[in-house]
């Protein structure tokens, strides 16, 4: 199936080339440029997004193997090349980058008044590290992308962020740093092991189980603060309250994603020993994170930080999903990402939009907008049912095999989680209680006005795939099946490999 | 005539020092005002020419002065990132010594002298010709820095650096004449042969050893040697500081490279853990001392003293790759120090230089592609991916890895994550305080080439890599092979 072009790289430099061009042809008056960096922005990602449907209708569903498979001589020296190429498991995170960037220009349209410019070129540019991380099979381009996102992070939230701006910017920066040095060590005690970092041969490769436990730990930390599992979860709120709503849409949607795909791609099948041994704790951390920061979300006077206490616990039904280990949960994991990736980033843009209008994010300050704003209420609901996990949502496909799958690895864990379930419906209902519902006694809400056309135009795309995905999951598993089915076909055998040479051991 | 071909492998130093005696001529009897600007562009082209000719020497090992003197891949390599440095730094200054009545022909003359040191340490192949150089190259630093004769500042700066540096090099001599003491040979050559059998280094000879790396831990301002940093890159002119920063630094840490592997290779047991000792000191001092820096003089000063503690750890690793991890590193460290050092020469307001960190709010307003250069920059010294200080970093852990060197490693690049902190604290500054008052424009040609052109070699470094890489692979296998 794999064409000659060069999709892949075409999709992940696309973005690229137009922030380039924005950089360099945008010019003339404040206004002109403002609106001209606005649309060769919306275009360039639109582009993009088109050019990556091909990815999933090009794709085949039939194979484990790697596809669109590119490869260069980098430093040959070193065995280190460009290497990009998709599978089952990391298809749908490409498209989902190129989805939301197009949506997070889209949104931030009229919200982002200064330094239009820049900011374009940011997201851009933030869309190629993420389409490259997600595309990468060679490890230290894997790292460079998954470690350049940081820097346009950064700057969307420090420069266009809230009034703590600067506090949240650090924490963000620093905190994702510490993780990923340490997987950067890892990485190299892999390439001396292995003598490459080609991903597919070190999924391949058996590292020594000792050192598996080290390698283990550092990817861990890596992956752990950008899941964010708790306790390492406090620079998350911070980020999502004072990123700009763009901001918070890409964090939530793609961002975190990035450590669970970094389970899936290395800790699972690379290091399968250890990733054995190290599932209870990865279970206790995701079960308090559920049952805690549910509680947390309980509490919040704040739209935002709400739903980002919400992310910290529909990330750890992931997190369990991943180290249980079996085709349904690791399946249920992955749609519960792209659910999440959609629900949530839907639940910040619905913020954003009254946030546009009052200026407020104090779940106070609202009340009774049902009455003015009958299509945003409608949307809204849509979404936090959604996120509730209900039938015929792409929330719900996620959690019942998240679920199914963990039951079959571990009865209690799956009770457990499943209070997250209850509590997610609690403070989800909750919120929107308190922001649509009750008479509009609020004078400044008297003359706000519903979703314009542009606001249908954000929408209309994220409430058709979740429905998709709520009634239709086929179309989206069959495509991961074999992907997964071999993933945890590895594990199992390597697992079970190992358990057979410990026995040898022992009886010699 | 037979003796004549012997100066081959030298012709780079000699014509550099004769060219240097010729402009101070020149300099002397042309008219006081022209003098600064012809003398100016001769340097440049002296500098020029000598790389040129540096090159012919590339792909050989020679030595000269019965053994004294040896040219090989490594010099060659090493040397040129001098001139190069040495060259980026004269053509920073320039705009600055006449604004701020510095402008004397003297100055050019001075740093060729410094280069021709510079040069003369890295192809040292006896202690006595190491010190030669070394000496040569300090005593017209210690003039550099003082050069601005009328201010305290400088001339403060000027006597810290020359007490300072008179004490290690008093350190230095007297760890070499204790190696030769116990040895009984001053080259090289000879060390690594007495050395060659086990147990070959008495107590005597290892003391010899820490008073010459305490010496050189000195040059290239590595802790717990740093203090005189801090305020000789605040007291003196800023682009001497800039000089300071890079092209000493190179010359210092490939001396530093060249005995520690080469005679001294042998004995890698027994000096590793005071080069692991100093370069985890020089790492974290460097991250957590620059914190609270408000001078950026100063914090670049700290950041130095960050950046040397990294190279250490190449050395710590030793063989093949760690060599070449430092040749890379300081391949790196120089693209990204003469860019920064651009930009803060470019901080100028209405005739006079600021040098407060503050000073930088808002640049990303007023003046958006200065910002964005300095942008590069920093993230690129805190390892950011995908710029260049990233690279030098991965290759500087995958020795540290291969030597397993594991603690280290992991001091390393925890201490990376706290120096980020205060790389970011300037992006912070520049592009997210309010916006300060303006820089003068136009910057001049000269500092806005450098700037552009550093800059575009950190952001884009991923496409030059491999080229560097085969360069830097050759220069590590002279060394080691030789």
């Amino acid at each position: 199936m794999a064409s000659d072009m060069p999709i892949l790289s075409i999709v992940t430099f696309l973005p690229m080339v137009g922030a380039l061009l924005i950089l360099l042809l945008v010019r003339g008056s404040p206004q002109d440029v403002a609106n001209n960096a606005r649309w060769s922005a919306l275009w360039t990602s639109l582009i993009t997004f088109a050019i990556s449907i091909l990815i999933w209708t090009g794709f085949d569903s039939s194979t484990h193997a790697f596809q669109f498979v590119e490869k260069a001589e980098w430093m040959p020296e070193y065995n280190i090349n460009y290497h990009m190429g998709v599978d089952g498991i990391s298809v749908f995170f490409v498209l989902l980058s190129t989805l939301l960037t197009p949506i997070c220009i889209l949104a931030s349209w009229n919200a982002i008044q200064e330094k239009v410019k820049e900011y374009m070129i940011a997201f851009l540019v933030l869309e190629t590290m993420m389409v490259g991380m997600f595309c990468a099979l060679d490890f230290v381009a894997f790292y460079i992308f998954f470690e350049a996102v940081l820097i346009p992070m950064f700057l969307i939230i420090g420069v266009w962020g809230g009034p703590r701006r600067v506090y949240a910017a650090f924490k963000f920066f620093l905190y994702t740093l510490l993780g990923s040095v340490l997987m950067l060590l890892a990485i190299l005690v892999a390439y001396f092991q292995a003598g490459t970092t080609d991903i597919p041969t070190l999924m391949a490769f058996d590292f020594p189980r000792e050192l598996q436990y080290w390698m283990w730990l550092a990817f861990f930390a890596s992956f752990a603060v950008k899941v964010p599992m708790w306790p390492v979860h406090t620079w998350l709120p911070d980020a999502h309250v004072e990123a700009p709503t763009a901001g918070s849409v890409i964090l939530a949607g793609v961002l975190l994603k990035m450590g669970g795909y970094g389970f899936l791609r290395f800790s699972l099948p690379m290091l399968p020993e250890a990733s054995e041994f190290f599932t209870p704790l990865v279970y206790g951390l995701s079960i308090v994170a559920v049952i805690y920061t549910s509680l947390v979300a309980l509490a919040q006077e704040d739209m935002k930080k709400l739903i980002a206490y919400s992310s910290i616990a529909h990330m750890a039904f992931v997190t369990v999903g991943i180290f249980a280990a079996n085709e349904q949960a690791v399946a249920g994991s992955i749609i519960q990402m792209l659910s999440h990736g959609i629900v949530s980033a839907a639940l910040f843009l619905c913020v954003g939009v009254v946030y546009d209008r009052i200026h407020s994010r104090e779940i106070d300050t609202y009340g009774g907008l049902v009455h003015r704003m009958p299509v945003y209420a409608f949307v809204f609901l849509l979404f936090t049912l959604a996120s509730v996990g209900l039938p015929g949502t792409s929330g719900f496909v996620g959690e019942i095999l998240v679920l199914v799958g963990a039951f079959k690895a571990n009865t209690w864990v799956a009770a457990l989680i499943a209070t997250g379930m209850v509590l997610g419906a609690a403070y989800m209902l909750y919120l929107y209680r308190r922001v649509i519902f009750g008479e509009l006694t609020k004078d400044h809400l008297k003359d706000i006005l519903d979703l314009d056309r542009r606001e249908v135009a954000i929408f209309v795309p994220l409430v058709v795939i979740v429905l998709w995905m709520g009634i239709y999951p086929a179309s989206f598993i069959d495509v991961m099946d074999a992907s997964v089915a071999n993933l945890v076909k590895d594990y199992n055998a390597a697992l079970a490999a190992a358990a057979d040479s410990a026995i040898t051991t022992a009886s010699k | 005539m037979t003796d004549l071909p012997n100066f081959y492998p030298a012709l780079p130093e000699i014509i550099l020092a004769c060219a240097a005696m010729a402009f101070m001529m020149v300099g002397v009897f042309t008219r006081a005002e022209k003098s600064l600007s012809i003398v100016y562009l001769l340097s440049l082209v002296a500098l020029v020419v000598v790389a040129a000719d540096l090159m012919t020497l590339s792909g050989q090992t020679l030595s000269a002065f019965h053994g004294q003197f040896v040219s090989d891949d490594f010099a060659v390599f090493m040397k040129l990132l001098v001139l190069l440095g040495s060259f980026l730094t004269l053509i920073m200054g320039q705009s600055y010594l006449r604004r701020e009545n510095m402008a004397r022909f003297e100055y050019p003359v001075l740093v060729l002298f410094a280069t021709v040191g510079m040069m003369m340490m890295i192809s040292a192949n006896d202690l006595i010709a190491l010190y030669l150089g070394l000496e040569l190259q300090s005593l017209s630093l210690y003039v550099l820095a003082a050069f601005k004769r009328d201010t305290t500042r400088s001339s403060e700066a000027g006597l810290k650096y020359f007490v300072l540096g008179a004490l290690s090099s008093g350190m230095l001599l007297y760890g070499c004449s204790m190696i030769y003491g116990f040895a009984g040979t001053t080259s090289f050559d000879g060390l690594a042969k007495v050395l060659a059998g086990p147990d070959a280094a008495s107590v005597g000879l290892i003391v010899g050893i820490v008073f010459l790396i305490a010496g050189l831990a000195f040059k290239i301002s590595a802790v717990p040697f740093h203090m005189w940093t801090p305020d000789v890159y605040e007291g003196a002119p800023t682009p001497v500081t800039a000089f300071f920063a890079v092209a000493p630094k190179i010359a210092a840490i490939s001396l530093f490279v060249r005995v520690m592997v080469d005679p001294f290779g042998d004995l890698l047991s027994e000096w590793r853990q005071i080069i692991v000792f100093i370069s985890i000191l020089s790492m974290v001092l460097g991250s957590l001392a620059a914190i609270a820096q408000t001078n950026i003089k100063r914090l670049m000063a700290y950041s130095s003293i960050g950046h040397m503690g990294y190279a250490l750890i190449g050395l710590a690793a030793g063989g093949a790759n760690g060599v070449q991890a430092i040749i890379l590193y300081m391949t790196i460290y120089l693209a990204m120090n003469a860019g920064t050092f651009a930009c803060i020469l470019c901080m100028c307001r209405k005739g006079e230089m600021v040098e407060e960190i503050s000073d930088l709010a808002g640049l990303s307003k007023t003046n958006p592609m200065l910002a964005a250069a300095l942008l590069v920059f920093m993230f690129s010294m805190a390892g950011v991916p995908p710029l260049a200080g990233f690279f030098g970093k991965l290759y500087i852990f995958l020795a540290a890895i291969e030597a397993e060197l594991y603690a280290l490693a992991i001091i390393g690049v925890v201490a990376s994550v706290i120096g980020a902190f205060y790389y970011l604290r300037i992006v912070k500054i520049m592009y997210f305080d309010e916006a300060a008052e303006p820089f003068d424009r136009p910057l001049g040609k000269g500092l806005g080439g450098v700037v552009t052109i550093t800059g575009i070699v950190t952001l884009l470094f991923f496409f030059v890599m491999s080229p560097v890489l085969d360069g830097a692979a050759t220069a590590a296998a002279a060394l080691i092979g030789g």
